[in-house]
């Protein structure tokens, strides 16, 4: 049995109001042996690290001292990313209890929800969807809205976000999970991976389906709700997608990695597959880029995106990002300098740790595989092509 | 008693000065933009004295000495 976070009513009806949740799934169920149930499902993050949900959960606790903290990250910063701003949209009450559970299971007493301000209904819903739980429930949760910018969503800014109102990220350490919001052990989850939780404790025995954001070649995205089975193939092709009319997917958005479209063709969605075979399934974005597109000119446009997402506070990660983007620009516009190509991989490689957060390893990771899976077209740029992604 | 400390910095801090790099180049050298990369690993014995001058040149304090391992 698969547990599905998209079930219940059509999805084009809204959010699903807390009346009809309970109805559907019965009250918030006790967190009595969820950590175990946690660990035997094996689920990992849906925010796009993919760490072991378990293991963050029993370093928190088996804390001496007083309460901890649960923040629900609804921040979405990835562009191609959809699924999180329709699980919001729809199933609030699956991430209200997902959050509710952790802080019952890590004995917190304050549960924010962090919603970003452009992910369309979601901030509202989120925050009406508060308003319809019991009174006792109410008094723990805290809606806080942030703003849209990448690395808004990095774990240490939505902590620095909850604390002082300024989501950059700041130097680690001490972790969250550590010291976190006034010094308080913190859980920052994914809201999608909160809401497998809320399914999770009512039936330990299923398994996690996956939300994944579909990109078919020249189409816009749709979030779909996967078995974990199921072939990279087959879900673009089930949203009008082609092999033929695919020349490379990116795999797990701006912080992923292209593969060669036949290739990923093959390729399982399921994260522990996919993590052994070298890729990963990242936040569930799947993006084909058109045959006839050109790689240089779609790589060189995210890394000027993340580039200028960058919070400017490490010099590695600001200049760096700079010099990679303009790296590839010049050689989209057929003015690369002597070398270009060598300096370009040694610089992907230097930037890769050091910043006080990932957004630079992220953007290393894009670039290396944008390397390999187009290296004709960086090796000798002519043309633009056509195209683009979603 | 000997320990095993490897350098350690706060990227935010962290501007340039480049007075780390020209007290330890065994150790420590400059990207492209001025910022220092270090070499991975334990820092040997000999080198520790100009480690530990290294952590106390930093105009910033960004630089310190941690086990290895260590947050
Ligand atoms: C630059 C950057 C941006 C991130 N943005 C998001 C985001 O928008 N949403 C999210 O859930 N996680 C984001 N993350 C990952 C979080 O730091 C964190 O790992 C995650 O929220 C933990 O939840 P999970 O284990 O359930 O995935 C980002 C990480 C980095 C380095
Ligand atoms: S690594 Fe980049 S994004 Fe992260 S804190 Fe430093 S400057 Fe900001």
């Amino acid at each position: 049995m698969t547990n599905r976070l998209l079930d219940g009513p059509p999805l084009d009806f809204g959010a699903e109001p807390y009346a009809q949740h309970r109805r559907r799934l019965g009250p918030l169920p006790s967190a009595a042996g969820l950590l175990e149930a946690l660990e035997s499902s094996g689920l990992r993050g849906r925010g796009g690290a993919g760490f072991p949900v378990a293991a963050k959960w029993l370093s928190i606790a088996e804390r001496a001292g007083g309460p901890a903290v649960v923040i629900a990250n609804g921040s979405e910063g990835e562009p191609l990313s959809h699924k999180d701003r329709l699980l919001m949209s729809t199933r609030p009450h699956l991430v209200l209890d997902g959050a509710l559970l952790a802080a019952a299971a890590l004995r917190a007493d304050r549960v924010f929800i962090v919603v970003a301000e452009d992910l369309a209904r979601a901030p509202a819903v989120m925050a009406a969807a508060l308003a319809e739980r019991p009174e006792a429930e109410q008094e723990a949760l805290r809606l806080v809205v942030a703003p849209a910018r990448y690395v808004a969503g990095e774990s240490s800014a939505i902590v620095n976000l909850v604390e002082s109102g300024t989501a950059v990220p700041t130097y680690v350490p001490p972790r969250p999970h550590v010291k976190g919001v006034g010094r308080a052990p913190t859980l920052v989850q994914n809201v999608e991976s909160l809401a497998q939780v809320a399914l999770l404790a009512r039936r330990p025995a299923s398994f996690p389906a996956l939300l994944a954001t579909l990109h078919a070649a020249g189409s816009g995205p749709v979030v779909r709700e996967l078995e974990p089975s199921t072939l990279l193939g087959q879900a673009l092709e089930g949203v009008g997608g082609s092999l033929s009319q695919t020349r490379a997917v990116l795999l797990g958005g701006y912080f992923g990695t292209w593969i060669d479209g036949s290739e990923a063709w093959e390729l399982p969605l399921d994260p522990r597959a996919l993590r052994e075979l070298g890729h990963s399934f990242g936040c569930g974005v799947v993006a084909a880029l058109p045959v006839g597109a050109c790689g240089v000119c779609e790589t060189s446009r995210v890394l000027r995106y993340l580039a200028e997402e960058s919070s400017a506070q490490c010099g590695p990660c600001f200049y760096g990002l700079r010099a990679l983007a303009g790296a590839c620009e010049r050689v989209s516009a057929n003015q690369a300098e002597p070398g270009e190509l060598q300096r370009l991989q040694r610089w992907a490689q230097e930037v890769r740790g050091r910043g006080a957060c990932r957004h630079p390893d992220g953007a290393s990771g894009f670039l290396l595989s944008a390397l390999r899976v187009f290296g004709s077209d960086f090796a000798g740029h002519r043309t633009h092509g056509r195209g683009g992604l979603g | 008693m000997s320990e095993e400390l490897e350098l350690a910095v706060d990227r935010t801090r962290c501007d340039g000065s480049r007075l780390c790099a020209e007290l330890l180049p065994e150790r420590i050298r400059l990207d492209d933009w001025g910022y220092p990369i270090f070499e991975p690993g334990a820092i040997p014995a000999h080198l520790l004295p100009h480690a530990r001058r290294a952590v106390a040149a930093c105009p910033l304090l960004a630089l310190r000495l941690r086990r290895p391992g260590e947050d």
